[in-house]
């Protein structure tokens, strides 16, 4: 079983959604998502002051065998992009919700008007067969 | 049946293995009245005998003209064990490297294709080649588009002096993604391209210029001052050039401060027959950073489970059979078997020698210009350095001079006023090392007489 | 005795020794050049230096490590790898073909022009099409051109808003890519549950958007799309037209042509059908056919009939043309191998190939399904190929049909196409063609089968594979990750 953690809000595309204290969102994929994609060679985050709407492919996730896109959750402005995936994509193999995330977003919209699902909800998606 | 092994026997057995009473029934899922019983259009067969002859009556019908057109393709001597090498069965009949243990063979040339192609453009990584210099050129215009991280424009600055039919081919391929290809006038006096045509765009938003070396007239641009002021735009240079002259020329890389970010031309000179216009191999390389907008295959070097160096094809998720519409590009091929002559033949030929074919080219082009303008009737129409192309001026009109040549057995050069009425009567003319002194001589007699002949009259 | 495929042969860049050369094939030295220094480069390019004698055993030993057509039975689905007569390669060497520029006036190359002319009749006879143009320098250039014309054909009747193509969730990946390139959009289209188009599907994709649909028949699952005539209605009816990808068409060969399905535009890869070499990954050739509304915009240049002789028609015959995609004419060389095949096999010739390699086809599938194995569309004919799923072999031994392929190595037959079509699991697409001997076949089954023994005894064996080729499976990941695209001296 991939690991969720309960804090997190998570996207049907299998990204998930932190919430920080000034407001910001930071976005990675899922332990489940990195774990079906296998090891990653190569992550495209965006360059910060990119301005996203909900659902716009914003970042590239490369494994030897797959490339998946990843999606905005909210629309928004990138507040950065995790340079150090340039060097080190296996940090989202090694620490999918730690050092493996993607990108910061300034959200337009309230994150709960976003349609995420909590951990719980995920966890049934992903058994699902998702 | 050519190409068929089975008897009788086979094909009774295979059908009774099957389930069918005939091999009529093994097409029972075509719907009937959609099929067709005969081909009219195609001829019956010819066996091996038959087919030889008329071809060899063919080709001798067209003879061995004495060649002196360059314009994209260039006449250069071929090692004998470049083609006896390459039409190896091992190598001639194989495919695409995806099962790689079973094709270390293929990986290893593309390695050494691209170390040599980074070595002659003095970038970091090649890919393992495209169809040709013209397709090349369009999918470095595309990678531009994708590999500028702030223009939004898609607007490429192409010379008048960058190949006519690589700037239409470009603009066939570019077209419907949106890319905008501008012209560049060129100087009348050296025939390049002149810095202030650039320095006329600043400001705007430009994505890449183009600048071939030597570019179409044969002419040496100024690769230094034209990067410089590309940079300045805040565009990315896309090179063009001949890897034969990079034997001698300043390398890609090494252009103006910092170099060109992509470079790309036409690898026919390496060894691929003229063979009246293809299969030839389109070379492209880059600096690291753009490594991955690059489009095509790439070999790279690595380990097996043992811990054994061993090579795989790399990068693969920025190609269709991954990426779908989302790829750099839909090729899916190179150009296996010309990258493999390529290879071989810049083996065989090492530095010295691609460096001595070179001077070689230098030397008999100079020789042919100072031989054919030693005439009245012709001149040389720029001024400034050359590498083995020069544009000459004829007094009389170019088409009516290289048919009369041709019925000498002698193939004049490339007619210009097509593509630059501007210039008058203006043919362009080539020798390669291939060129003697006794050939330079039969078409400077040749073209004296012609010309005498068009004055008198 | 040393065996070749053991050997591991060094990068030739470490055979090289300063002032080593291959001395004959250097020209006479010229004098100085005249070229300014600030022109010029300051070292010469870092190319290795060796014998003519080392080169020779370098790419000898190279070849020595493919597997090839020549060498071994190689069943890759959707690549038809048929033996490449030798005389095709000999006659398009000629030297009156081979040392002719490509820019050499047109009276000095009658031969040549017949024979293109030639072929573009018998193509154009093959596929039921009324014009082609063979500049196309491969299949995926082949597809560009292909919608390229259909876009051109919209605009041209002022239908601008036909900005989308229909592509079948099976098919090969240069579909979408092709697309893309023309700058359409890209719908795709599930497939049926037997591997035929869901008309229901096509229907809910049609609209007043609609530029075309591209579809692959038989299709890349192996079978033939019994629905066409009614596909190629529908979409015609929308205001579509029909692309069909070439890659299957060895299948159909002389008993069925694209022109009478329906479709308006067709790209044949020569180097499948028509046995011109794959060369380790090209050159191809992937000639159009059009039908009569797309005549106007075929690409440039196409040989046409002058009188008594042949030339060369541009863009002034053709103004309505798509334009140019290759600085000449295209792959000459490769359309005179095409050539050559297409004149000995004559049109009776045609018909066997797709007789033969179908039945190849439908005996290796029925051997297969006898020793065990799952076809992915059970019930249905092959044509010239065939897809296995190998999902139960994944379950039940853990054994995925990757290990299959790169075991198959060891036994000394080349995979067959692996992971495609992506829908189909764990999924080996077969492919034997024509040329292929019953012999050969039956060796090939017992060769699947002793794996599927091996994956129930000894699964590590399995996984473990190929153990007997230069090396073993290699490191994609690290490939990928630190990147080593060029010799180096420190990278030795």
């Amino acid at each position: 079983m991939s690991e969720i953690p309960a804090e997190l809000r998570y996207t049907k595309s299998h990204e998930w959604v932190r919430a920080l204290p000034d407001g910001s969102l930071m976005v990675g994929i899922t332990d489940h998502a990195q774990g079906a994609l296998g090891d990653l060679v190569f992550v495209e985050v965006p360059e910060a002051g990119r301005q996203l709407s909900a659902g716009d492919a914003c970042a590239v996730v490369e494994s030897v065998k797959a490339a998946s896109d990843i999606y905005a959750p909210l629309g928004g402005e990138v507040l950065a992009g995790n340079d150090s995936l340039a060097t080190q994509p296996e940090l989202v193999n090694q620490d999918p919700y730690g050092q493996g995330w993607i990108l910061r977003l300034r959200p337009d919209a309230d994150p709960d008007s976003a349609l995420l699902m909590d951990a719980a909800a995920y966890g049934e998606f992903v058994a699902a067969g998702h | 049946m050519p190409y068929i092994p089975h008897t009788a026997e086979d094909v009774r057995a295979m059908l009774g293995r099957i389930g069918a009473h005939s091999t009529a029934a093994l097409f029972d899922e075509i719907p009937p009245g959609l099929g067709v019983d005969t081909l009219p259009g195609v001829p019956p067969a010819l066996s091996e005998m038959e087919i030889t002859r008329l071809a060899m009556e063919r080709a001798s019908r067209d003879g061995r003209p004495l060649n002196f057109v360059g314009a994209g393709a260039y006449e250069h001597h071929i090692p004998a064990p470049v083609w006896a090498l390459a039409t190896r069965g091992e190598f001639y009949s194989a495919y695409t490297p995806y099962q790689a243990e079973a094709s270390q063979g293929t990986l290893q040339v593309m390695y050494e294709y691209q170390s040599m192609i980074a070595a002659l453009t003095g970038l970091d990584a090649s890919n393992a080649s495209l169809y040709d210099g013209a397709s090349a050129l369009a999918e470095a215009c595309l990678m531009a588009v994708r590999a500028h991280r702030r223009s939004r424009s898609a607007r490429i600055l192409v010379p008048r002096t960058v190949n006519p039919v690589w700037r239409r081919v470009a603009r066939a391929i570019t077209e419907g993604q949106g890319l905008v290809l501008e012209e560049l006038p060129w100087c009348p006096q050296s025939g390049t391209t002149a810095t202030e045509a650039l320095a006329a765009h600043a400001g705007e938003d430009i994505t890449a210029v183009v600048i071939q070396q030597p570019n179409f007239f044969g002419q040496l641009e100024d690769v230094d001052a034209l990067t410089r002021q590309a940079r300045a735009l805040g565009a990315l240079v896309i090179a063009v050039a001949n890897p034969v002259a990079l034997a001698l020329l300043k390398p890609p890389g090494e252009w103006g401060d910092g170099g060109a970010d992509i470079a790309c031309g036409e690898a026919q000179p390496l060894g691929i027959p003229l063979s009246s216009g293809g299969p030839y191999l389109g070379f492209m390389a880059t600096r690291m950073e753009h490594v991955r907008q690059m489009p095509g295959r790439i070999a790279g070097r690595t380990v097996d489970q043992a811990g054994r160096p061993g090579y795989t094809l790399t990068l693969q998720a920025r190609e269709q059979h991954i990426r779908r519409g989302k790829a750099t590009s839909n090729i899916c091929t190179n150009q296996g078997l010309l990258m493999t002559a390529a290879t071989i033949h810049l083996s065989l030929l090492g530095p010295a020698g691609l460096t001595r074919v070179a001077e070689a080219c230098v030397a008999r082009s100079r020789e042919l210009v100072a031989a054919l303008t030693a005439s009245a009737g012709a001149r040389t129409v720029f001024a400034g350095p050359r590498f083995h192309e020069a544009v000459l001026g004829l007094e009389v009109p170019v088409a009516p001079v290289l048919e009369a040549l041709a019925g000498q057995g002698i193939v004049g050069g490339w007619d210009l006023t097509g593509d630059y009425p501007e210039l008058g009567h203006a043919l362009l003319v080539c020798a390669t090392e291939t060129r003697t002194t006794a050939d330079i001589g039969t078409y400077a007699r040749a073209l004296e007489s012609l010309l005498d002949r068009a004055r008198a009259a | 005795m040393e065996n070749a495929m053991q050997a591991r042969e060094p990068v030739i860049f470490e055979l090289s020794r300063p002032g080593r050369t291959a001395a004959a094939q250097q020209p006479p030295p010229a004098p100085a050049h005249d070229i300014p220094e600030r022109y010029c480069r300051q070292r010469p390019p870092a190319l290795p230096e060796v014998s003519e004698l080392q080169a020779v055993r370098h790419f000898t030993r190279l070849s020595q490590q493919n597997f090839s057509i020549d060498t071994r039975f190689y069943p890759l689905g959707s690549c038809t790898m048929k033996y490449n007569p030798k005389v095709c390669n000999a006659l398009a060497m000629l030297p009156g073909f081979l040392d002719r520029h490509p820019l050499a006036p047109a009276v000095t190359g009658q031969g040549l022009l017949t024979c293109l002319f030639e072929l573009q009749e018998m193509l154009g006879a093959v596929t039921g099409m009324a014009g082609v143009s063979l500049t196309p320098m491969a299949g995926a250039q082949g597809e560009f051109a292909g919608v390229a014309m259909i876009r051109a054909y919209h605009r041209g009747r002022g239908d601008l808003q036909r900005n989308e193509i229909i592509v079948p969730d099976a098919a090969h990946g240069t579909n979408p890519a092709t697309a893309t390139m023309c700058g359409m959009k890209v719908r795709e289209l599930a497939s049926g549950p037997d591997g035929d188009v869901d008309l229901a599907a096509l229907d809910a994709a049609l609209s007043p958007a609609t530029a075309g649909i591209m579809l692959t028949n038989p299709s890349t699952l192996g079978v033939f799309e019994r629905n066409i005539v009614e596909v190629a209605r529908r979409v015609h009816a929308a205001g579509g037209l029909l692309y069909y990808d070439g890659a299957n068409l060895n299948a159909i060969l002389g008993k069925v042509r694209p022109g009478d399905m329906g479709f308006d535009v067709i790209h044949v890869n020569l180097h499948k059908t028509f046995s011109t070499p794959h060369g380790g990954g090209g050159p191809g050739a992937g000639a159009v056919g059009v039908g009569e509304r797309l005549l106007p915009y075929l690409p440039v240049p196409v040989v046409g009939r002058d009188g008594a002789g042949y030339r060369w028609l541009d863009e002034r015959d053709l103004p309505q043309s798509i334009g140019r995609l290759s600085g000449f004419m295209g792959n000459t060389g490769i359309l005179l191998r095409a050539w050559v095949y297409l004149r000995i096999l004559g049109a009776d010739g045609l018909r066997r190939v797709a007789e033969f390699s179908t039945l190849n086809a439908n005996y290796l599938l029925a051997r297969l399904i006898e020793a065990g194995f799952d076809p992915a569309c059970p019930g249905r004919r092959a044509s010239h190929e065939f897809s296995l799923t190998l999902r139960r072999e994944a379950r039940e031994f853990g054994v995925t049909a990757m290990d299959f392929a790169k075991r198959l190595l060891d036994y000394g037959y080349h995979a067959p196409t692996t992971y495609f079509p992506l829908l189909v699991p764990e999924c080996l697409l077969i492919e034997p063609t024509e040329t292929e001997s019953r012999e050969e076949l039956d060796g090939f089954v017992e060769a699947l089968s002793a794996i599927r023994r091996e994956a129930g005894t000894d699964p590590e064996l399995v996984r473990g594979a190929p153990h007997t080729l230069p090396v073993r499976r290699l490191d994609d990941v690290r490939a990928a990750r630190q990147l080593d695209l060029a010799w180096r001296p420190a990278s030795q």
